[in-house]
């Protein structure tokens, strides 16, 4: 063969980080490429993506507004991911989370008090945490592999909410929409700039990636994780409790997937509707991969994520795009950043076979 | 008690349960390689909307199975190519895979949803399918229903009892060893994902032609996921994904039937029987980790790359 690999002696620092870019721009390419046989202005369908959405100070805020639930989500997951542990329901703790707040907000829907946002996101938590808590109980109890569970739990939850909308939680002054009552206004997060969305949640999500790189650059735990996550053997001869750490790792992402869930429904939404999120606890797998499994990494991949957002809502306004189109493209960004991985092991080599001197001594 | 409603409940138990045999069956083999392809949810919803899509169009079953196969079989080209040349991480490929055929099955079938297809034609022998009980339930079902059951009998006889079966375990179970003695691993894997792929793809075609024949979006609604389940549920032998996956069929009609007959149970809670079932399921199967580990093929996960 032509090309092929070889492994480098070390893996590539560098590499690290430029794959991503590699990636992000080999999506744009192809995407030019997928719009021009679509029969559309590539560089107009471009623009209308990345760069129209955020030319104005409502579309930066609207940027940070779904960015906020991304970053959230993508640190905790990024932190189980470099544990080996694949929490990948994070959609499913989402919701709970934002009907463990949500209820709240009902059960107080004509009382105001200050203590009413901050119980409803510390509700917000335990509930995410809770629904983690039945994979991870079921990884070390019953050794069942996570990434069913926790996937089929997302389904169970989409259920619950479908059931609580259309059943108990409507609306009794609606009329018969799936809905729930519109929240108290000291049930919404405080807006940070007038006229947007942009709240509290925001600086939430920032005051979560600081935390985040801490535990995982300064704190124990933080080691436990790495080291069990790259050399597991090491880890269990050192003594680091897996279970524990499964544990762990389980309720922060859990945690933070229910605080994204309950932000959203709080500072965004303002009631419960039977779609709370576009698919975010999917999205943050992508967002965690693409920011390198580091809590900062994820802060930037979370931007870029929510831009593919906005991006497909102003395609889908201005050229009738269908709003499907994200998803593909993040399906996309997500192989191309698998497929330049590959550098960061390996040397792309051309010519034959070579063995090396001291092999062929 | 009455027949009456013995026979239409074991059809739908049936057709409930083929689309979970096609995947199941397929991953079965991709696992047995030693690969495991967590995109089977991404394969089926992209079978699906290609076999829709032919099928509106050109009004030939025939032809909407032979395009759902392809269309997993292209999305498993992906993940093979990533993950065996790639060397790319085997849990994140399947996830961006599902993620990527969720979207673009959405993408094209925008401009099918509310078209109809009037469905796969169910086999029709005169004479046979005509008499009473035994009729219906054996000679009266479309033929992919046919075609599955043979499919887990081939694959079963493939797997054990050929030599290029043996093969397949073989670099499933130690793909260093498989390659000192001269296999190619990656023909074999790629092989495998490939089958898988286009297996899944037909497992996605049933739902969109034959279970309800139309096309909505994420339709498979986890279908791929518990294919993947019931592989584990059946230790990796196909014929115990066949009946794992006529199981899950006859949870999925307890649904249907306790609503009709007038339970006082919400919808979503009956909705939730098949998802809760794959986790209880999973914890019977996987209580003994030393059993678990036995049965999983040893290098399942595990990339393969050849160092000098």
């Amino acid at each position: 063969m032509l090309l092929r690999l070889e492994q480098r002696p070390e893996v590539s620092k560098s590499m690290v980080y430029v794959s991503p870019l590699i990636a992000v721009v080999l999506t744009i390419l192809t995407a030019m490429l997928m719009f021009a046989l679509l029969g559309v202005d590539p560089v107009k369908a471009i623009a209308t993506f990345f760069i129209e959405p955020i030319s104005t100070l409502d579309g930066l805020a609207e940027l940070c507004v779904k960015a906020t639930p991304l970053i959230l989500i993508g640190v905790g997951l990024a932190l189980g991911f470099q544990a080996n542990v694949w929490n990948i329901g994070a959609e499913g703790q989402l919701i709970i989370g934002a009907l463990a707040g949500g209820g709240l907000a009902l059960a107080f829907y004509d009382q105001s008090s200050i203590f009413l946002v901050p119980a409803m996101l510390v509700c917000g938590v335990i509930g995410g945490m809770a629904w983690a808590a039945i994979p991870a109980w079921l990884k070390t109890r019953y050794n069942t592999n996570e990434i069913l569970t926790s996937l089929m739990l997302t389904y169970v939850g989409l259920l619950v909410l479908s059931y609580l909308v259309h059943g108990p939680w409507k609306d009794p002054e609606g009329q018969n929409f799936p809905e729930s009552r519109l929240f108290h206004e000291s049930a919404l997060l405080p807006i940070l700039i007038d006229e947007t969305r942009l709240n509290v949640g925001w600086l939430l999500a920032l005051l979560v990636v600081v935390a985040g790189w801490l535990l995982i650059s300064r704190h124990i735990i933080g080691f436990q994780i790495k080291v069990i996550g790259m050399a597991p053997m090491a880890a269990r001869f050192a003594g680091f409790k897996e279970k524990r750490l499964i544990w762990l790792t389980l309720l922060i992402s859990g945690g933070c997937a229910g605080l994204a869930g309950v932000i959203e429904l709080s500072g965004a939404i303002g009631q419960i509707v039977p779609s709370i999120s576009p698919g975010y606890g999917f999205t943050a797998i992508i967002v965690a991969f693409l920011g390198r499994l580091h809590p900062v990494g994820v802060f930037f991949a979370g931007l870029l994520m929510a831009l593919t957002y906005l991006g497909g809502d102003s395609a889908q306004i201005t050229m009738n795009m269908p709003n499907a189109v994200i998803g593909v493209f993040q399906g996309m960004l997500l192989f191309f950043l698998l497929a330049s991985d590959v550098l960061i092991r390996y040397r792309v080599r051309i010519g034959p076979h070579k063995v090396p001197a001291e092999v062929a001594e | 008690m009455s027949v009456d409603w013995l026979i239409p409940a074991i059809l739908t138990i049936v057709t409930a349960a083929t689309p979970l045999v096609f995947a199941a069956v397929g991953e079965t083999v991709v696992e047995k390689a030693g690969v495991l392809n967590l995109g089977v949810e991404g394969m089926m919803i992209m079978g699906a909307i290609a076999a829709f899509a032919t099928a509106v169009s050109t009004g030939s079953g025939f032809l909407a199975v032979i395009a759902g196969a392809g269309a997993g079989l292209l999305l498993a080209l992906i993940f093979g190519v990533l993950t065996v040349y790639f060397q790319s991480n085997q849990v994140a490929t399947g996830l961006a895979l599902t993620i990527f055929g969720l979207g673009l099955s959405a993408l094209i079938g925008n401009s099918y949803v509310g078209k109809t297809f009037e469905g796969l034609a169910k086999l029709d022998i005169p004479g046979l399918s005509d008499i009473p009980v035994i009729g219906p339930l054996i000679f009266g079902h479309d033929g992919l229903v046919y075609f599955s059951v043979i499919s887990v009998i081939i694959v079963a006889w493939f797997l054990n009892r050929t030599r290029v079966g043996l093969l397949v375990r073989a670099v499933g179970e130690n793909h260093d060893a498989a390659h000192s003695i001269g296999y190619s691993v990656t023909l074999v894997r790629m092989g495998a994902i490939l089958f898988g792929g286009a297996m899944a793809g037909v497992g996605g075609a049933y739902l969109s032609i034959a279970y309800t024949p139309l096309w909505v979006e994420n339709m498979t609604a986890g279908r791929g996921w518990i294919a993947l389940a019931l592989v584990v549920f059946a230790s990796w032998k196909p014929w115990r994904g066949f009946l794992g996956a006529y199981l899950f069929g006859g949870i999925t009609i307890i649904q249907l039937y306790a609503q009709g007959m007038g339970v006082e149970v919400s919808a979503q809670f009956l909705s939730m029987l098949p998802y809760l079932a794959t986790i209880l399921v999973l914890v019977v199967i996987s209580r003994d980790s030393a059993k678990a580990r036995v049965n999983a093929p040893a290098c399942l996960g595990k990339n393969f790359h050849v160092s000098v």
